[in-house]
């Protein structure tokens, strides 16, 4: 089972269709749980920005004992220290994983807000960050959710369900059947 | 595939080095991190990564641009990408200059970084595969001071690799001029035995009573002429390896003693009486189908089978032709040197020449033409003309084109150009062998079979 939580205050909708594309891209159930605080020691003045790195550790205290993974949903500006920003992070064959929706809406980049937009880029991203934790690692297929995105033109190009060869790796993954299974790690 | 090329990301700051360590992950490349120069050093010392990350401020110890340059060092290879900040732009420069491939201004956009690896490793792959098929181009085995292209001798490096080191009688069996001695010598010098003596004995070039002699020794006055006491070959080749060359020519007495010798490792001088132990481990060559002489009554059949542990048979030049530009260009190399001329190559209308050639005797005929044609070079490249002697020569009067009458059987006329050839070396043997493109002993051998007068 997959535990999904939001950080902050989200758009009900945007929660909804993340859920839903979870469950139709990996297959499993998906658990929505209470609201997880944001961590304020994540916050950077310098950067005016969050540190992903202090969110992934906030959510990995926060795991429920019988769901595998806990994805949070942030309205936050993440950054890692060496790049300018991240879409969000995922402990590559972790437990935990974060996405950011501040530059998933239209309005971060000057353009008019439209929430069908930012609920599909959002429920790629949740199954891009889902995905690494499970081991994908970036896809060649650029309409596969686990390709690389450095910009929204990568990120609207691709489609919320898993290329033939993600889905073939994940299927033969042992924590994917054991996930499915329902039984903790 | 990008999992079998290393990344190592060097940082004093964990968060820096984890961050880039997972962001690199995510694109699938196989990652590990270090918090210090030396530790860098340390990891590049064990596995050899294809870039370097490295911070250029680490505080205490070696900064990033020491670290860089030791890294460079020890693995020229890499490509390294210094990380820096806004304030130390110059630094970066500097780095440059010292060799960094690339720099990095943190915090960067997430598509440099991801931009910049992936074309790195997609120079690195086209350099890899590039390797790969030069090597494949230019497939070349070797062992020991022994070179070659084709596959059959491969596979005789490979055994003889292996039996290097042990002490099982070897016989190798290849025509005339197939360079049994250097691959006995091979063996040798490559094998436990290398620092010991390798004495080498052409068993057709002696008479039965005089070779009995020489492998085994002899004491004084023992027969007419032994004015001291003589120790034999096998004596001489104590600890290291006795290499007996045209095996099959040996008299039957001395091929019951060789037997003895072999299967106790002992024997008596000529005309001696106590009895004398020796190590000794012998290859033995021939350019005789000994199966077929034992066969045949003309070889001991125990005998046989006591030389034939490991067999080695050496194909001749006319059945690997491809090493025949590899072997030309190693003799153009090394006898220009020994004959102080300035020749380093050949040209390709003289490779064609060489490449028709059937060259009947073998490698050794193969290094006297090249001999040949580097003396009357006149440039720095063994041009066709050099190498004109090869060519067919158009046949004269009725004859067989050597000045011979016609009528004659193929011994008469080997018989004919052996005589010719002494008469021409005035009774020099070795010279005679070398303008006939065969070894001395097999010269004795012909020389004694068509029992021509010297």
């Amino acid at each position: 089972m997959l535990a999904l939580a939001a950080m902050g205050e989200l758009p009900d909708g945007v929660l909804r269709r993340v859920e839903a594309e979870l469950e139709r891209g990996f297959g499993l159930r998906v658990r929505r749980m209470t609201p997880v605080a944001e961590p304020s020691e994540a916050y950077s003045p310098a950067r005016g920005q969050w540190s992903s790195a202090a969110f992934l550790k906030a959510l990995l205290a926060r795991v429920p004992a019988d769901a595998t993974r806990l994805l949070g949903v942030t309205e936050r500006d993440l950054f890692v220290p060496v790049l300018s920003f991240v879409y969000g992070q995922a402990q590559l064959e972790g437990r935990v994983a974060v996405v950011s929706l501040a530059r998933l809406r239209p309005e971060f980049h000057g353009l008019p807000a439209d929430t069908a937009e930012l609920e599909r880029r959002a429920a790629t991203e949740a199954v891009h960050e889902i995905g690494h934790t499970f081991g994908l690692v970036h896809c060649a297929d650029r309409l596969c959710p686990m390709s690389l995105s450095i910009d929204l033109v990568d990120l609207d190009r691709k489609t919320a369900e898993p290329c033939p060869g993600c889905s073939a790796l994940l299927e033969g993954s042992l924590e994917m059947k054991r996930t499915r299974a329902g039984g903790p790690r | 595939m990008r999992a079998r090329w290393h990344i190592l990301v060097v940082d004093d700051e964990e968060t820096m080095t984890e961050s880039l360590a997972a962001w690199l992950r995510e694109d699938g490349y196989s990652v590990d991190t270090a918090g210090s120069g030396r530790e860098a050093i340390e990891k590049s010392r064990a596995r050899e990564y294809a870039i370097y990350f490295v911070d250029l401020k680490m505080p205490g110890g070696l900064d990033g641009i020491e670290t860089m340059m030791q890294i460079r060092k020890l693995q020229a290879e890499a490509s390294v990408i210094v990380i820096t900040a806004y304030a130390t732009v110059d630094t970066a420069i500097t780095a440059m200059k010292e060799g960094a491939q690339e720099y990095i201004v943190k915090p960067c956009h997430p598509q440099e970084i991801s931009l910049l690896v992936e074309r790195i490793i997609r120079v690195k792959n086209l350099q890899r595969e590039n390797a790969i098929l030069r090597r494949k181009l230019t497939r070349q085995y070797r062992f020991h001071d022994l070179v070659s292209k084709n596959a059959r001798m491969a596979e005789i490096f490979e055994l003889m690799r292996e039996v290097a080191s042990q002490r099982s009688t070897v016989l190798l069996q290849g025509e005339s001029g197939t360079g049994k001695e250097l691959v006995a010598r091979a063996i040798h010098f490559s094998g436990d035995r290398g620092q010991r003596p390798f004495v080498a004995v052409s068993c057709a070039a002696l008479a039965e009573t005089l070779l009995e002699s020489e492998l085994f020794g002899h004491e004084k006055g023992s027969f007419t002429g032994a004015l001291g006491q003589t120790k034999g070959k096998f004596e001489q080749a104590d600890g290291g390896t006795l290499f007996l060359d045209e095996i099959g020519d040996i008299s039957p007495k001395l091929q019951v003693d060789l037997l003895r010798v072999l299967q106790e490792r002992r024997f008596f001088r000529v005309g001696g009486s106590s009895e004398i132990q020796v190590d000794v481990r012998v290859i033995a060559a021939t350019h005789r189908d000994l199966a077929v002489e034992a066969r045949e009554g003309r070889f001991r059949e125990d005998l046989y089978y006591r030389l034939n542990v490991i067999n080695v048979r050496i194909p001749p030049l006319r059945e690997r032709l491809e090493d025949v530009p590899l072997l030309a260009q190693e003799f153009v190399d090394r006898l220009s040197h020994e004959l102080g001329r300035e020749v380093s190559g050949i040209s390709d209308e003289a490779l064609r020449l060489l490449m028709d050639h059937t060259w009947p005797g073998n490698v050794r005929e193969l290094e006297n033409a090249i001999e040949r044609a580097i003396v009357s070079c006149k440039s720095g490249v063994l041009t066709a003309d050099d190498l004109a002697f090869l060519r067919p020569q158009p046949a004269t009067g009725g004859g067989p084109g050597l000045g011979l009458p016609s009528g004659l059987t193929l011994q008469e006329i080997e018989k004919q150009y052996i005589e010719a050839t002494l008469q021409r070396t005035r009774g020099n043997v070795k010279a005679a062998a070398d303008a006939l493109g065969i070894d001395r002993s097999t010269l004795y051998e012909k020389i004694r079979r068509y029992q021509i007068p010297r």
